[in-house]
Order: C-alpha cells, then structure tokens, then sequence
C-alpha cells in the first residue's frame, strides 16, 4: 500500500514493522512528530521522557531487557543524551536499538547547527542517513538487522528536510511476532566498570573491522553510473538536492551507510573521474575522506560550511548563478517574526518584567524565548534547555563578587524545569544565590505543538498520568520562599516581583495558566473554568490613540489607519484581559 | 515536467490542510509528489510556507527561487515576501487580506498600501481574491484555506482529479460540506 509520508511518519512506520516495542523521545524540532505518531501504535510503548538523557536511558533498558527499542531526539537533545549513548556503544544491545538523531541545516527552530555526524565518529557508532522518505521506513527496518547482527546501537541522521518533507512511501506489514529475546544476565557485556569496559573497547574496535566491510558491501552505498567524467559523492537529503541540479548528467556514489565509510568503494567511484563534487551539509566529513584517499575534489572550497544545502545553493555553488527571478522592490516587504500569540500567558509576565531595571535576565528555550524580543526586551540570555536558572546562579554570583547590585531573574517554561531546570534550580537553592527562578508554568510543552510533560497530567498517549506538581518538587528540593501566580494579573505579577527583588535569598516564582492553543483536560477545564472564554473590545470614544496597548505586544491590536484609535482582531483576541489593565483610558472592556 | 506550486501564509492561516489535501489529490492522480514545510518556532505568528512539487519523478521536495509555477498566497504581505520564487510567467492568486507583523504593530514598520500594484507591476498573472470574505459568506470562515486550494485546482488545471473523494476521506464528517461548498467557490473564482 503506498502512503504519502513525511520522514518522521516513514521513520515510525519502518520501525513499527521492524517490531519495535519501546520508544522514548523528549520532543525537538524537528524530530518530536516521531513519537507522536508512534504513540498512536497501541503494539508500542510510547513515551515522553522528562529530557533526551532519560529517553536514551530508557531505550537502553528495554534493549538489555530484550526488545527492539527507539529514541528520538533532535541535534542539541544528542548533547543531553550523549554520556549513556557513548558507554552502550561499548556495551553493545541485546534487543535492537536506533537512536534517531534530526539534524537542523540552517537552524529554523535551533539554537545551533551541530553536525551530528561526528557523534558516530566519536562514539564508534554505525550511521544511517535516509534521502527520502522512502528510504526513511526501508533503513529503519535495515537498522535493526545491522544493530541486531553486529551487536551495536545505531544512529540514524535525520536532518529539517528529511523529517518534514512528504514523499510516496509502500508500506509493508508488522512482523508477527515482535523479535523479542531472552534476558539473560551478563555482567561483563552490561556493566561498565574498568576492567569489563576494557574488554569491550577491544570488542569495539573488531566490531568497526565489520561493520567496514559491510559497508563496502550494503545495497544502501550504491554507484548510478550515467557514463560521465563527473562524480558526486552526497547522502541524505543531498542526494535529492543534487540529483534535481544534475539530473542523470553526472555520476553518483549515493551513501546510505555513511559510518564507517566505504572506502574501497569510494576509490574505485573517484578513480577514473575527472571532476569529483562531495556535497554534504555542515562539517566537511565525506570530503576529508575522499581527500584522504588522494583524491582532489570540489567540496567545501566551493560550497558553503552553512545552511541547508537545497538545490539553488548547489547551482549558485557550481554555475554561479541559480534561476532568475522576477525584480521587485524588497524594501515594501516587512519582516514577519514570530511573536507571543494573541492571548499568550507570557505576555504578561513579560510586560512586566521588561520594565524592571539594574535586572538580568536568563531565559531558556521554548516560546517564552520571545519575551527578548521587543516590545518586552526581558531577556538576556538563552543557552541551552534548563540553563536559566543556573546561568543565572553564576551571573548573581559573579554580580555579587564584584560588588554589583545587578538582580538576576531566570526564566523557563514547565516542560524545561523538568527536562533539566530541576536540577538548575537545585543549584540555586543548594549554592544560594540571590536569584530569582520563574517558572511559566502553561500546563504543556509549547513551542513543539503541545506534548504531555509530567506536570500535565497525561501520557503521550492521552491516557490519565501522575500528575507532578511543579510547587510540591521546588519545596521538597529547599525553596521557602515561594509563590504561585496569574500571569494575566498585571498587579499580582508586579507585586510578586517586588516581593522577590527585595529578598536577599533565593526565590520561586511559578505563573500558572494554560496555554492559549491548548487542548484543555479536565483539569484545566476545572481550574481555569473562564479562561479564553471572552472577547475585548475597545471603545473608540475613551480610545485617546495613546498607543499604550500596543506595548503588551498582542498580536490582535492594531492602530486603525484612518481613526488613529486602537482596535481588535476579534478572531484573534480570547479575552486574557491584559490590555484592559494596561489602558489609561479604560477604553479597553470585554465585548457584550 | 515537474511542476511547483508554493502555498504561503502566516501560521495559523490553514496551509498546511490545504497543501495536505491537494499532495493526496495528486498521489491518487498517480503523480509522484513531494511536500516540504517547516514547523516550529516560526509557527507562532511568523510566516509559513507549504511547498508541493510533483510530476513524473520528483527529487528535491523544495521550489527554488525563480521556479514556482505557482504561488497562492493566505495574505498579502506574504505574497510579496515570497514573490521571488515565482516563474517570470508563474501564476500568482492573492488572498486580499491583511495581517499586521509585530514590526507594524509596534510602529517600526510600514504595511505598505500599494502591495498588489507592486506586485502587478512585477508580474502578468495575477488574481486577487478575497477568501476571507468568501469564506465568511459560507457561513465558515475557516475555509477560507479550501477556497485558495480551489484556486489551485483550476489555474493549475486539476480539475479532473475526484477532489470530493479526497475532501471525503481526509476532513472531519462536520466539515466535509462546508469544504466541498469552498472549493467549488474557490475554482469559480479564478
């Protein structure tokens, strides 16, 4: 049966028939629609772990205890999860395991463009890389056999445009039966103390040996021989790039198996060519191989070291120029970024904030992130998931050193303190800083689309959780001084503010209200009864056109061109009220 | 030949049900088809893109600058963001809508009043539709997205595709009249 699938979709679909029983994933652009569509497989266990670490560790588990297993996380979430990805590289499997990297080119919802090719390399990990998706679900179930057979997890790389791009995949069937084995216990495989390690260090460098010879040999390394002079040398999404510049005009040695690389194949495809291209994204990590093999190829001298790799950048690259387009005047053209939603529990918190000065504030990563943007400007940092609350410890400490009474206020959203911002708040309270630590508690993890966290309430599944409650684990970590707030409550979120600037200890501040797009579960719906259910309007004869509104940021205010009054989107505004609070007139009120 | 038709807007707008429904039209027309967006941070309120290609055999799921052979844009100021992906004889249709970027808002930018003379100025074959009107006139505005799919449908001259089976199987029962009605709005209007 033939599906049109994005990669992620084809991802799940490859594993699914190849019998996987776990998956874990913490979500991350672009790789977080894995589990979710996983999720809906009721054969599978499927789950949100609290950050990329624990996801890893729980696909770990399951693999020494048996069963195919999966987790899925994207470029930075590989970081977090590194230290047990490398040590199990050692250990090696016992069920299959794939840990599914997705690699940001061009960083459209990232913080960095880490190639996590070199992740393979470092940690003697085999890699996949997929073109389409297609080749998605066909390498996933290819995965398993080659994690199974040379006792070893796998990485697959995924990069934006092979996760979301949809392409015809034939789907096949489930095998019947999972291809579960028996847990057997075996401490020299399993635990990783000195002397055990050592001999497995040995076992890994045979298992490269192998795993090198399979890789001259595997289908998913092949030559298209057209009869050219010219080659390119690419994999993954790279192929496609390349095959729409060049079409059948050149030869290819398309890479599927890109670690360890075939290198006898490698030779034999470049040895009678007279012009070589290597086009990859990011890290020149295929060229430097072929160089190595005494080959002189255009790589990285003429494409960039950046950003995607999509098909006018390789013609740019290798004809100096793409196609030509139609001439008009840019300047008309008004930058659109991405804003606070109409509605938005953030808003006023930020509103807030962003007046106080003589404060620093570290922020993290999520939606919240926006609050740097104008017209807040309250924030001064974002670093990397849980960071705000420990770079902020170090900056209060450092502030405090030499003598400066700068504040220092850190910002992250409920998903993050329980990916790592738990264990940054317990340096806060541990180490005592003077900080302030505020969690924006919108009853979801945001920015990725709204996936269930501990504090939610729910699985990935949808099924009833064990709600964890974000006050009760700030308490029972030390924080005393503690309060839970309305964001939407301009006064309440001042005053709280005040009240912690003014403490020489360590402070909690959580604002809690669900988030605007939300799905609301029965518990949202019992303790925020009234929210979102209303529509503000403004009342052009108070309105004195003092603009004072539009400083919350709301994208549902405009100043109407011709009466110079505020107004109101009325399919955007939900009501949150926080206008009304800003105007001096009164003229903002709920609509009738 | 391949052939590339860019669907953009602001996030929210409905480009991705639209661009969604017509992929599944053209796989069921034996196409071979490629779709590319990107989600994310840009989805809160920033501009979006949806990009379908299909034909024979498609490689690349992304249009290049200067290559669509259409561009349907969910509002104005996108339509001329994204303008430069458009063939020198590519076919544009504009929803006339406008929704203000924070820059505007905030004061720091101007929305330009003479967008669609600009665009005209560039380009021969433009549409200028309002959707959001149509849309609303159906009792519906959500449609509006199915409208502009419509448009699609009939510059793009896909009209003998069983669109009705495709609306049936892939859009909740509520809505499944309410999207037959836009679409067939959507294709009488260019």
């Amino acid at each position: 049966m033939k599906k049109l699938m994005t990669g992620n979709e084809a991802l799940v679909r490859g594993a699914w028939e190849a019998g996987v029983l776990v998956a874990s994933a913490y979500p991350g652009t672009p790789s977080t629609e894995i589990v979710e569509n996983m999720s809906m497989h009721k054969e599978v266990y499927s789950e949100w772990a609290p950050n990329e670490k624990v996801a890893m560790e729980a696909a770990i588990g399951a693999s020494i205890a048996g069963v195919r297993s999966l987790a899925a996380m994207k470029h930075v979430g590989l970081n977090v999860a590194a230290d047990p990805m490398f040590t199990y590289a050692y250990t090696g499997v016992n069920g299959g395991m794939v840990i599914i990297t997705a690699d940001e080119p061009g960083q459209h919802s990232s913080q960095n463009e880490q190639d996590n090719r070199n992740y393979a390399r470092a940690a003697m990990i085999p890699m996949l890389e997929p073109a389409s998706s297609e080749e998605a679900k066909n390498f996933m179930i290819e995965a398993y056999e080659i994690s199974e057979r040379f006792d070893t997890p796998v990485l697959m790389r995924m990069t934006t445009r092979a996760c979301h791009s949809k392409g015809i995949v034939e789907c096949g069937e489930r095998m019947e039966k999972a291809p579960v084995k028996p847990y057997e216990k075996n401490a020299q495989k399993y635990v990783m103390v000195p002397a055990f390690a050592k001999q497995r260090r040995v076992e890994v460098a045979a298992r490269m040996k192998r795993l090198k010879a399979f890789s001259e040999e595997t289908p998913m390394n092949f030559v298209e021989d057209n009869g050219s002079k010219t080659g390119v040398i690419t994999s993954g999404m790279c192929y496609s790039f390349a095959k729409e510049v060049f079409g059948d005009d050149v030869n290819y040695l398309k890479l599927g198996f890109t670690y360890p690389l075939p290198t006898e194949k490698m030779t034999a495809f470049c040895k009678d060519l007279d012009t070589i291209y290597v086009i990859e994204e990011n890290d020149p990590l295929l060229e430097n191989e072929v160089k190595k093999l005494g080959f002189a190829v255009k790589g990285k001298d003429i494409f960039p070291e950046y950003d995607e790799m999509t098909s006018d950048v390789i013609r740019k690259s290798v004809y100096g120029n793409a196609f030509d387009t139609i001439d008009y005047d840019k300047a008309k053209v008004v930058p659109r970024p991405p804003a606070l939603c109409a509605g938005c529990p953030h808003r006023g918190f930020f509103y807030e904030l962003g007046k106080r000065k003589n404060v620093m504030v570290t922020g993290d990563i999520g939606c919240y992130t926006l609050g740097f943007a104008e017209p807040y400007n309250a924030m001064d940092s974002c670093i990397c998931m849980g960071a705000a609350f420990s770079t902020g410890h170090g900056a209060a400490k450092a502030f405090e050193k030499k003598g400066e009474n700068t504040r220092v206020v850190g910002v992250m959203g409920d998903s993050t303190f329980f990916h790592t911002g738990i264990n940054s708040l317990t340096e806060c309270l541990y180490n005592e800083s003077k900080t302030v630590s505020v969690i924006l508690d919108n009853r979801i993890t945001g920015m990725t689309g709204h996936q269930e966290n501990p504090g939610s309430g729910k699985h990935a599944n949808g099924s009833e959780a064990n709600m964890i409650d974000i006050e009760t684990v700030c308490r029972a970590l030390g924080a005393k001084n503690i309060k839970t707030i309305d964001p939407n409550n301009l006064n309440e979120v001042k005053e709280t503010l005040d009240w912690a600037l003014e403490l020489d200890a360590p402070s909690v501040i959580i604002t809690k209200w669900p988030c605007v797009l939300k799905k609301f579960s029965d518990d949202d719906k019992a303790h925020f009864p009234d929210a979102y259910k209303t529509k503000d309007v403004v009342d052009a004869e108070k309105c004195i056109g003092c603009k004072k509104c539009l400083k919350t940021g709301c994208p549902a205010l405009f100043v109407n061109r011709e009466t110079k009054k505020a107004e109101i989107d009325s399919l955007q505004c939900v009501g949150c009220g926080v206008c009304e609070q800003v105007c001096p007139t009164h003229a903002i009120g709920k609509e009738d | 030949m391949t052939k590339s038709v860019l669907l953009v807007g602001v996030g929210g707008q409905g480009t991705i049900l639209a661009s969604k429904l017509l992929t599944l039209g053209l796989m069921e027309e034996g196409y071979d088809v490629k779709m590319s967006e990107i989600h994310g941070m840009s989805q809160r309120g920033g501009s979006v893109s949806s990009q379908v290609r299909y034909g024979e055999q498609v490689w690349s799921p992304v249009i290049e600058k200067g290559s669509a052979d259409m561009i349907v844009s969910f509002e104005k100021m996108e339509a001329l963001r994204w303008l430069e992906y458009l063939k020198a004889d590519g076919k544009m249709v504009i929803n006339d809508h406008e929704m203000m970027p924070m820059p505007v808002i905030m004061g720091k930018a101007e929305y330009s009043t003479d967008i669609i003379e600009e665009i005209k100025k560039a380009c021969k074959q433009v549409t200028i539709i309002n959707a959001t009107e149509e849309a609303m006139k159906l009792g519906n505005g959500k449609v509006m997205n199915i409208i502009l799919l419509g448009t699609i449908i009939k510059t793009m001259k896909l009209d003998n595709i069983d669109w009705e089976k495709i609306v049936r199987e892939n859009v909740k029962p509520a809505f499944i009249e309410d999207n037959l009605k836009a679409l067939q709005v959507g294709m009488d209007l260019v």
